[in-house]
């Protein structure tokens, strides 16, 4: 393989170690030479581990050379959202609160990839405390769209996206909210996988808000989404929220029969506002999935239109409180001040950004005396409402199949009003606040040459179906080979 | 009591937070033992770090179910942790992992001997697990100090929080229901009790209403109450304070009071423009418990007889005055003590005034540790009074030899033997030491022939002073009493 | 409709230091979400339970069991000032 083309998919990879087709080093060094010559423009990463990915790369090498490698991600040169806490390694939020702090720890995710074998490139550029839909809200600098430079890729794992689309990272763990791994990979035309709440650890994740975050992998294609799934999924005894089932093997799972497989199509998610173009390439993936021998059905979610009302509170209340620790007295940003409270006050005021003092705000508002059953109480009760709604949808049929966006990437700058930009989870939301997996495929692209995503949503703790479904769909289209032109 | 002045009833209700005594902290494997270097029992769970998550340490919900069901209160089917909101240094998340609209038991109840020695039961509205913060230590006084230092060892140890109804109707009851309740948690086992070490602290609420109305008066909170004996000063102080306001027209203003144990005075913490918001909401980290009915009647099934109970058996079962049953079961440890030494001489008043008179002028009955450390355990003091029942030695020389055991740890036995102790009672050994007194002391036997009878008490204690106390006292006054009549 | 006061007190609420341009932007920027979010109130939720958590889980506890954490210089590593071991704040005025 020559250093400067986009970089194979994770499973070729492995398969090029063991016949000694390339070497782990020469595919780290060759992501490492993207990095250099491209991310200047990107802006993927807030931080690169050259020197401990060369290291990591090395050992790999020598342990495919052994004829003893940890795993089928030994090797394999991989990017963490800057929300993954990295032992010794800066890990920032993409927050000016968090600039210089050193984690002395690393989140579970981050371990099991360790142990995997796998090389961790760096860290990727986020909206700060993921707080976001464009990463244009990092306080160190905006990411770009590898296929529209003037475009965002989405948010707020839009580094971790936007690297894996650009080739700067064979694969990247992202964080998902409200639609934060599925919306940028469809903007970026790469996969991206929000597993059921539950299944991957929390622990070491920064939180935004604890109830909805769930990290998951962004990858080329299906198969090293799966992949990446079953190296990180498990339960952790750290994490009282994580689910002791037992992990299925995720890639024998996939195939490409959906015979039988029963597709709901809701008509909630076709709605005004909708770019036509994305309503057109999606129905057209279920098409496709129909001709492949899916039972495809229209469904009604009438209080899925209350997701985001529900989520801009739930998310916002949860926020406000786990930022609350940012105070600059145990790390992080401190501003000094006439005494603790002013101290503490201009710290924070110095530390976030808008978009965060916003969510904080907000949240604070709908947890304090008086607004508290209205906002926070009355939300968590429509989200179950929301959450029973797509149960009984789900046990009609084995995944939901909508648009990820409503529309496509758009252009830096475009959604400076706060309510313009939190539309955009609209479609993504739903499956958070249900907990349930989802997963962006690309399924086409804009008369402009921007990518598009189908969403496709699964009952909980049913990766298997849903990876079955979104695999069938894959391999029964080319979308996902193409990479953007970035010479 | 110390009655407030003219017809106020006082009205005192307290807050209890009990250091439970489990190995690791609330929600994180860290050391809970006191006394550490400062920050050397942390871990980024109780340092707040960015990324850690809770997990509920199993033994402090077993601890505070027993309490709860000890103390006859329900333990509610379900209960859910909830964050309490508010910014301090000491505390790492600046929120506290509590319990709020779901504690762990309520209406659970403590009786103590009322004024008039009948039982008053003292209602317990709930009781709640959660963390505590760590420590500040001012560089200076709070108010003068240009900065302050925060040790996190105590950070996250589990607090038990217990809130009586406001039952209590004087400074004295309030002191002694504190003692009463200290002593179940001993009897438990669930905390060890030190209130110098912060094991046990206590808030207490004060009003003051007019005899005979049902309406609260306004209601001061005291803070600081770190002894039994600053329980009652406080209270007393307080109550006073109250009444001459009160009677002097003026009109008490709701808010929290520091004690002040070195001026002996309350005084107002800086006054609150507004009442705190904590914005409680539940713990999104921790999942809710659903505690197991046979786990709660195994810990049911398991509890200890408690202190009252175990009062008045002694009293049943061992005719025992009432003083006698309440020093001896003022800890779980002492009344075991008590109890072993019976059943191995079955002499219950005698080893009651022994253990009262003599022991406990040692070592103090309600300190665990130093019981369990006595030399002298209860088979030694009941072989102790064994000897003097059997006449083997007496009162006095035995007072001597548990000196002896207190010092070596050595059974009575051992030592009478190895001392010749063994008392004279060979009448005509002792008729020899009587002739001789009688001799020598020409004075008393005038006395004695004169009428004062209390003479032959003279001629006794010779004879005992010449055989170093070893003679037995009854047969030597029968024979003062046979050769002084004679005559 | 949310007043200047209550953004000033949720401010206070959160330690957020504001002044006037910011406090009046941040009114009339949460009034707006506000207004959209105060859709939810006409959801007919009578007798539905809250979800507090997306995953059925109950009694999630660990053994009572010491594991070591940090050293001190690492539990410290990132203070923005410290002292004797310890992590050094300005003075503390009781509440504002
Ligand atoms: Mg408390
Ligand atoms: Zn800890």
């Amino acid at each position: 393989m020559t250093t400067g083309a986009a970089a194979p998919s994770l499973a070729a990879l492995a398969a090029a170690y063991r016949d000694g087709a390339t070497t782990p080093t020469a595919v780290t060094e060759g992501c490492l030479g993207r990095i250099d010559r491209l991310d200047g423009r990107i802006g993927a990463y807030l931080a690169i581990t050259r020197d401990a990915a060369l290291a990591d790369a090395r050992a790999s090498e020598q342990r495919w050379r052994d004829g003893r490698p940890l795993g089928p991600l030994d090797g394999a040169p991989i990017a963490l959202k800057d929300v993954l806490c990295t032992r010794g390694v800066p890990t920032t939020c993409a927050s000016r609160i968090l600039e210089r702090f050193v984690p002395p720890y690393d989140a579970t995710v981050v371990a099991r990839l360790r142990a995997a074998g796998a090389v961790i490139l760096g860290k990727t550029n986020l909206d700060e405390f993921a707080m976001g839909s464009s990463t244009e809200h990092s306080a160190f600098h905006p990411t770009r769209n590898p296929w529209d430079l003037q475009r965002v890729p989405g948010g707020s794992s839009g580094g971790s996206a936007a690297a894996v689309a650009g080739g700067l990272a064979l694969a990247a763990l992202g964080t998902d909210t409200g639609g934060s791994i599925r919306q940028p990979a469809a903007f970026c035309g790469v996969v991206g996988l929000k597993p059921t709440y539950g299944r991957v650890s929390r622990y070491g994740l920064i939180a935004f808000a604890s109830s909805l975050d769930q990290v998951g992998p962004l990858a080329v294609d299906v198969r090293d989404a799966a992949l990446l799934l079953e190296v990180i999924a498990g339960h952790d005894p750290r994490d009282a929220t994580s689910v002791a089932a037992p992990v299925p093997d995720y890639t024998a799972a996939l195939g490409d029969d959906v015979r039988g497989l029963r597709v709901g199509v809701p008509d909630e998610y076709f709605i005004e506002g909708l770019d036509p173009e994305i309503e057109a390439a999606v129905r057209d993936a279920i098409a496709v999935l129909r001709d492949r021998g899916a039972a495809v059905e229209r469904l009604s979610l009438p209080t899925t239109g209350h997701g985001l009302a529900t989520y801009y509170v739930i998310a916002p209340a949860e926020a406000s409180s786990n930022l609350a620790r940012y105070d600059g007295v145990r790390y992080g940003l401190r501003v000094e001040g006439r005494d603790l409270i002013d101290m503490v006050s201009r710290t924070r005021a110095a530390g976030f950004g808008p978009e965060v003092k916003r969510r904080i705000m907000l949240g604070t508002y709908a947890l304090s005396a008086g607004y508290y059953e209205a906002y926070y109480g009355q939300a968590q009760k429509v989200r179950t409402l929301v959450r029973q709604e797509l149960d009984a949808a789900l046990a009609r049929v084995d995944v939901i199949a909508a648009p990820t966006t409503p529309g496509v990437a758009f252009e830096h700058g475009a959604k400076a009003d706060p309510l313009a930009m939190y539309l955009n989870d609209v479609f993504t939301i739903p499956a958070s606040i249900s907990g349930l997996p989802a997963i962006s495929v690309p399924c086409g692209f804009s008369g402009s040459g921007l990518p598009i995503g189908l969403q496709l949503i699964a009952r909980a703790l049913d990766e298997p179906t849903l990876l079955r479904a979104a695999h069938a769909y894959e391999r029964a289209t080319p979308w996902h080979a193409r990479r953007p032109a970035l010479g | 009591m110390s009655a407030p002045a003219g017809a106020w009833e006082v009205v005192i209700g307290l807050e209890v937070h009990a250091q439970l005594r489990t190995r690791s902290k609330m929600f994180c494997r860290c050391s809970t033992a006191f006394g550490a270097p400062p920050n050397s029992q942390t871990c980024p769970v109780c340092l707040g770090l960015p990324g850690v998550l809770p997990v509920v340490n199993r033994r402090a919900v077993e601890y505070a179910v027993r309490t709860a069901l000890a103390l006859g209160g329900r333990v509610n089917a379900r209960c859910r942790f909830a964050r309490k909101h508010y910014y301090y240094p000491d505390m790492p998340k600046n929120f506290q992992i509590s319990q709020y609209e779901e504690p762990l038991a309520e209406d659970a109840a403590l009786e103590i001997d009322g004024p008039d020695g009948a039982p008053r039961r003292i209602g317990i509205q709930r009781l709640h697990l959660e963390e505590d913060v760590g420590k500040l230590v001012h560089e200076g006084t709070l108010e003068t100090a240009a900065a302050s230092l925060v040790d996190y060892n105590r950070s996250g140890v589990p607090l038990m929080e217990t809130v009586t109804r406001p039952d209590l109707r004087s400074p004295e009851e309030a002191a002694a229901w504190l003692r009463a309740f200290r002593a179940v948690l001993l009897y438990l086992g669930v905390c060890d009790g030190n209130m110098e070490e912060g094991s046990l602290r206590c808030d207490a609420n004060v009003s003051l209403r007019r005899a005979g109305t049902d309406p609260l008066g306004t209601k001061v909170e005291i803070k600081n109450l770190n002894s039994f004996r600053n329980v009652q000063r406080a209270l007393e102080f307080e109550v006073r304070r109250q009444a001459q306001a009160l009677d002097a027209g003026e009109r008490l203003v709701q808010e929290t009071r520091l004690w002040d144990a070195d001026r002996a005075a309350t005084r107002s913490m800086r006054s609150k423009e507004f009442a705190h918001d904590y914005r409680y909401f539940p713990e999104p980290d921790l999942p809710p418990l659903d505690l197991d009915p046979a786990w709660l009647a195994a810990i049911r099934g398991d509890l200890p007889e408690l202190p009252r109970a175990r009062r008045q058996r002694f009293v049943e079962q061992y005719g025992l005055p009432a003083y006698d049953a309440d020093l001896l079961t003022q800890s779980r440890a002492l009344a075991e003590y008590y109890e072993t030494a019976v059943r191995a001489h079955a002499n219950p008043k005698a080893l009651s005034n022994w253990i009262m008179s003599e022991l406990l002028r040692e070592l103090p009955g309600d300190d665990e540790a130093a019981l369990a450390r006595c030399p002298v355990p209860p088979a030694h003091l009941a072989a102790l009074v064994r000897l003097i029942d059997e006449a083997t030695i007496s009162g006095k020389i035995a007072k001597d030899v548990l000196v002896t055991m207190l010092r070596t740890g050595e059974p009575p036995t051992l030592i009478v033997e190895r001392e010749g102790l063994v008392q004279v009672a060979d009448a005509g050994a002792l008729a020899v030491l009587v002739d001789e007194a009688i001799a020598a002391n020409p004075r008393a036997v005038e006395d004695f022939r004169r009428g004062k009878a209390a003479a032959a008490k003279a001629l006794v204690g010779a004879v005992m002073k010449a055989s170093r106390g070893k003679a037995n006292p009854a047969i030597v006054d029968r024979l003062v009493q046979e050769k002084l009549s004679r005559g | 409709m949310i007043e200047r006061q209550d953004v000033e007190h949720v401010a206070r609420l959160a330690r957020l230091a504001m002044d006037e341009v910011e406090l009046e932007r941040m009114r009339q920027e949460l009034a707006g979400i506000l207004a959209y979010v105060d859709r939810l109130r006409q959801v007919d939720t009578a007798g539905v339970e809250p979800t507090s958590h997306a995953v059925p889980l109950v009694n999630v506890m660990r053994d009572d069991e010491v594991a070591p954490g940090l050293a001190p210089e690492a539990a410290l590593g990132n203070a923005p000032d410290r002292r004797d071991g310890m992590f050094r704040v300005p003075r503390i005025l009781e509440d504002g």
